[in-house]
């Protein structure tokens, strides 16, 4: 092992900050609806602290957050992190080595399916040195005083939690070596860790990490500013490609979903919401509905003036899941319309026909666009439509909530983003905090859906009144009914070339939607994205719809629809001037450099660059194909990474498309787990392309009019194309791949097409624009 | 109301007070505490809830249980060997680091067993035809389908090289909360595998 030195450390403060002030940037909509802000806002101080357990064993508790965090944990330290009896002092530990050499790791973050089980307690281990073989992970409960932030949002575990995880494992080596060296009489930096064993070469001695426990919990804590790190060349677990710890609990179907908690003499519930969203309760035949079989209680609930937390419904619980169901076919319900959302897809469609480019209130304003259009050789307009889509997670939202003798809520939540959800049964049930126990359970998908806790309020809500256990389970109908839809969009393009076909002036005026004069969540304009800020004159303006319809973060937020938009204008206008797509990217890029000077959260003109590249040379770029196909490529940067995509399509005379291969070049720094990482690639290759050619939510007279998998399909096996993945493993630090890899696909598909047919799609999804996918 | 005996992986299992028209899924996951089998549309549009009936997979959340009654029911639960030994697709699929979210692939597993059953060496076509009905919305397909090849290829014998490091099966459950009182406890197997406090 070859310690890299400790600019490491203080390269993680840096880090530090730049991850405060781009989330600062990226997340100031986030912030002000509460969600994703966690105890992020407490002091990033972190530090290390020995627990000494009674069976012998090292125990390391890495905090974040307030010091005092530590001392109150300890203080109610009941239970220990492995679940099993209290054995004295049991903080939150990270990491823990007992006497037989077993290391049990804690995964602090929500999984559901982004594989972050795995791939923090490998970053521990690593600097470890542990077997892997004899790692447990044990998922923590929500407790942000302890671990900080505890969410699955914006592609940042990774990158928020190297650094500590780094030093949690470097810290428990170094104790393991110094009892090791001390025994020995050598010097520390004589002794080595690997697999699970301290090392001294120069005798040949060999000391298990489980016979050192108790000399270690001797040692002193070192200062994470002191640590020493493994250089890249000495990892053995980082960058291989490595299995997931819940692969055979997954396979043999003993893993655990929300939708499989049981606790004793649960019973289920359904919470019947309103058509139009917003609608309240005026009647309905509870009397009836009680009288169903099975069916324990039926009762309103009025809601509490938010629908991210508890809308307004009727409730039943009965005694198993198809009781619930059966009584909810028959329950009858006069709905109170009166401000309940009115919204119509149709009309939207009618008011985005009459778009101007030049409209719109101005957001964004660079140069001097409009000289730019004057003195330009060639001018080019296009319009773009976006629908709004549902999340359609394959568990559909449930939650189990059980109200105990002890006025304890306790909840088992398959949730993304469990603390506002803590915090807001908290509130509407009038409890203090700390009677809020929520267990994060394994959730079946998120993509962002998860980021919402409605089912953790309604499910406490009910258990409350029901005085009992309940499990609410929503069928699928209720699912695609009641989302957080990500927003539609329209836009008006106008682009500006000059005499050689260089881009000067780029205008975009999107229609979407907002009340009071503010983008609804999700909806706002992304002036960052590119191409936007390279181009020398820039004006983005927006129109609003007026909306009831509760929109969302869907994966990669705003991204994930606009790359669509913006890569494909780009693309028009590179078919204008008459040049090699590939080649106007590169130079709309130029010089290698941050977009904001100094702001590593920023697009990086030579990451870019580099993919663009990458994906270019794997993917065939320029050579022939046979007719009726065609490569596009297209690029995005988001959540601090940097993807270029090359997708192969053919289209038939009956417009049959296939798209036979993806090529992605992605650039997040070193990738922590490569199989897990290249799933999350191939995952949102197919996820984009199930959007791009199949996926609308739409509404009348403000009802969701999709309800189920015969009207919004997903992408199926046999319309998945090949899909190869090519990370560069730049030396920046690791960043997130639950998003990122999607927004480039859809335009990559849509250029590609255009250079297959000479057909500009305009309007998503491909069906609707008279396609086939095969 | 009415009581069924069915034969689940190899067991009787009796259950009581059930309708005769509910869904099989819902007296494998309620009543008999199999929860391995998911609910994903409740249409048989999605293949989540697949499990095999007299060897043919189906969707459990359109047959009936009173049409199941006097068939063998194998559920994700049951096709490993009673030895523990994983079927080969069980095997593939951890060797091919399959899931994401895991959600759905009790059901892709089931269904892709039973193509094994009857085409034990399946082409790409045979994969496409035999997997077209299970939707996974993580978009694991390019690993199922290679997991398919692995698992012909296991089942047959041959030699092959997992393109993944096994990771050790991580013990399932999560920490409790220190300084928060503890979870009213009844013995693991209420629970588990028992019917649950429903109908009584």
């Amino acid at each position: 092992m070859k310690p890299s030195s400790v600019r490491a450390a203080a390269r993680s403060n840096e880090i530090r900050d730049f991850e405060s002030n781009t989330s600062a940037m990226k997340t100031t909509q986030l912030a002000s609806d509460g969600a994703l802000t966690g105890a992020e806002g407490l002091s990033r101080r972190t530090f290390l602290q020995r627990a000494t357990l009674a069976g012998g064993g090292l125990a390391l508790a890495f905090f974040l957050g307030r010091e005092e965090a530590f001392a109150e944990a300890a203080a109610g330290g009941a239970g220990n992190a492995s679940g099993g009896p209290a054995d004295g002092f049991t903080p939150n530990a990270f990491l823990r080595i007992a006497a037989d050499g077993n290391v049990t790791l804690i995964s602090k973050n929500p999984d559901l399916g982004q594989g972050v089980r795995t791939a923090m307690p490998m970053i521990i281990a690593e600097e470890l040195c542990a077997d892997w073989n004899r790692v447990n992970v044990v998922t923590a409960d929500v407790n942000p005083a302890a671990y900080g932030s505890q969410n699955a949002g914006g592609s940042n575990s990774i990158y928020a939690n190297w650094d500590r995880l780094r030093q949690a494992g470097a810290a428990a080596r170094t104790m393991l070596i110094a009892a090791a060296a001390r025994q020995w009489g050598v010097a520390a930096a004589e002794c080595t860790a690997r697999d699970g064993a301290v090392l001294h070469a120069g005798s040949g001695r060999r000391a298990s990490f489980g016979s050192l426990v108790e000399a270690a919990a001797r040692e002193a804590v070192p200062d994470p500013k002191t640590l020493t790190f493994l250089s890249k060349a000495d990892y053995r677990l980082l960058g291989r490609r490595l299995g997931s710890v819940d692969a055979r609990a997954i396979v043999t179907g003993r893993q655990e979903f929300g939708i499989d908690q049981v606790p004793p003499g649960v019973r289920v519930a359904v919470f019947a919401k309103a058509p139009a969203f917003g609608a309240k309760v005026a009647s309905a035949n509870l009397d009836a509905v009680k009288k169903l079989p099975g069916v324990r209680a039926a009762f309103v609930l009025e809601g509490n003036g938010t629908l991210d937390e508890l809308a307004p419904g009727v409730a039943i619980v009965a005694d198993t899941t198809w009781d619930a169901f059966g009584a909810l076919d028959k329950l009858e319900v006069n709905w109170d319309e009166g401000g309940a959302a009115k919204d119509s897809w149709k009309a939207a469609q009618e008011a985005a026909e009459k778009l101007d480019p030049n409209g719109g209130k101005e957001a964004k304003k660079v140069g001097d666009p409009a000289a730019a259009f004057a003195s330009a050789a060639k001018v080019i307009t296009g319009t773009y439509a976006c629908p709004y889509v549902a999340h359609a997670a394959m568990e559909p939202q449930n939650c189990t909530a059980h109200w105990r003798k002890d006025c304890v809520m306790e909840i088992w939540a398959p949730t993304q983003n469990p603390t506002p959800g803590r915090q807001a049964v908290a509130k509407l049930l009038g409890l203090p905090l700390e009677k809020v126990v929520v267990h994060m359970v394994r959730a079946g998908g998120g993509f962002g859906r998860r980021l919402f806790n409605e089912y953790m309020v309604e499910a406490a809500a009910i258990a409350q009144r029901y005085e009992g256990p309940v499990r609410l389970v929503q069928t699928r109908e209720a699912d695609f009914a009641f989302d957080f839809y990500r927003p539609g969009s329209f836009h008006a393009f106008k682009g500006a070339l000059d005499g050689r076909g260089r881009l000067t002036a780029w205008q975009d005026h999107q229609l979407t939607f907002g009340n009071d004069g503010k983008p609804v969540r999700a909806a706002a304009i992304g002036a960052e994205l590119f191409p936007g800020p390279l181009v020398p004159n820039f004006r983005l303006s927006h129109t609003l719809l007026p909306t009831g319809v509760p929109t969302g973060w869907w994966r990669a937020p705003v991204s994930s629809a606009e790359a669509w938009a913006l890569e494909s204008f780009l693309h028009e206008l590179s078919v204008a001037a008459g040049r090699d797509h590939v080649e106007f990217l590169l130079e709309l890029l130029g010089e290698p450099r941050w977009l904001t000077p100094g702001n590593p959260g920023t697009l990086h003109t030579g990451r870019a660059a580099a993919v663009i590249r990458l994906a270019a040379e794997k993917g065939d770029w320029g050579k022939p194909l046979p007719k009726g196909h065609g490569r596009g490529i297209a690029f995005h940067f988001c959540h601090r990474g940097h993807f270029a995509e090359l997708a192969e399509v053919s289209v038939d005379e009956e417009r049959r498309l296939r798209v036979h291969r993806v090529v992605v070049a992605g650039d997040v720094g070193p990738i922590v787990n490569r199989s897990g990482a290249e799933n999350q690639v191939e995952g949102s290759v197919v996820d984009a392309l199930s959007v791009l050619c199949l996926q609308k939510m739409t509404f009348e007279e403000g009802r969701a009019q999709q309800s189920n998998f015969h009207d919004y399909g997903l992408l199926r096996l046999p319309q998945t194309p090949r899909i190869e993945c090519h990370f560069i493993e730049s030396d920046y630090p690791p960043t997130g791949l639950g998003e990122p890899a999607l927004p480039p696909l859809a335009p990559a598909v849509c250029n590609a097409i255009f250079a297959a047919t000479g057909h500009r799609v305009r309007r998503l999804p491909l069906i609707d624009d008279g396609f086939k996918v095969t | 109301m009415a009581t069924f005996e069915l034969l689940v992986n190899g067991v009787r299992r009796s259950v009581d007070n059930v309708s005769p028209d509910t869904p099989l899924l819902w007296v494998l996951r309620d009543h008999l505490g199999l929860t391995g089998t998911k609910f994903g549309c409740g249409m048989a549009l999605c293949g989540a809830c697949t499990v095999h009936i007299d060897g043919t997979a189906q969707r459990s959340c359109s047959v009936a249980v009173s049409k199941a009654v006097g068939k063998a029911i194998v559920t994700i639960e049951g096709l490993a060997a009673r030895d523990g030994a994983l079927h080969p697709v069980q095997q593939a699929w951890i060797d091919e680091d399959v899931a994401q979210c895991g959600y759905c692939q009790p059901g892709q597993i089931m269904q892709a067993a039973a193509l094994l059953a009857r085409t034990p060496k399946p082409t790409d076509e045979d994969i496409d035809r035999g997997m077209n009905g299970n939707l996974c919305r993580c978009g694991t397909y390019q690993r199922i389908r290679k997991a398919i090849h692995t698992a012909a290829d296991l089942a047959a014998g041959e030699a092959r090289n997992p393109a993944n490091i096994a990771s050790p099966a991580a013990v399932p459950g999560v920490a409790p909360l220190p300084g928060a009182p503890k979870v009213a406890s009844e013995p693991t197997d209420a629970k588990k595998g028992k019917k649950k406090g429903g109908s009584q």
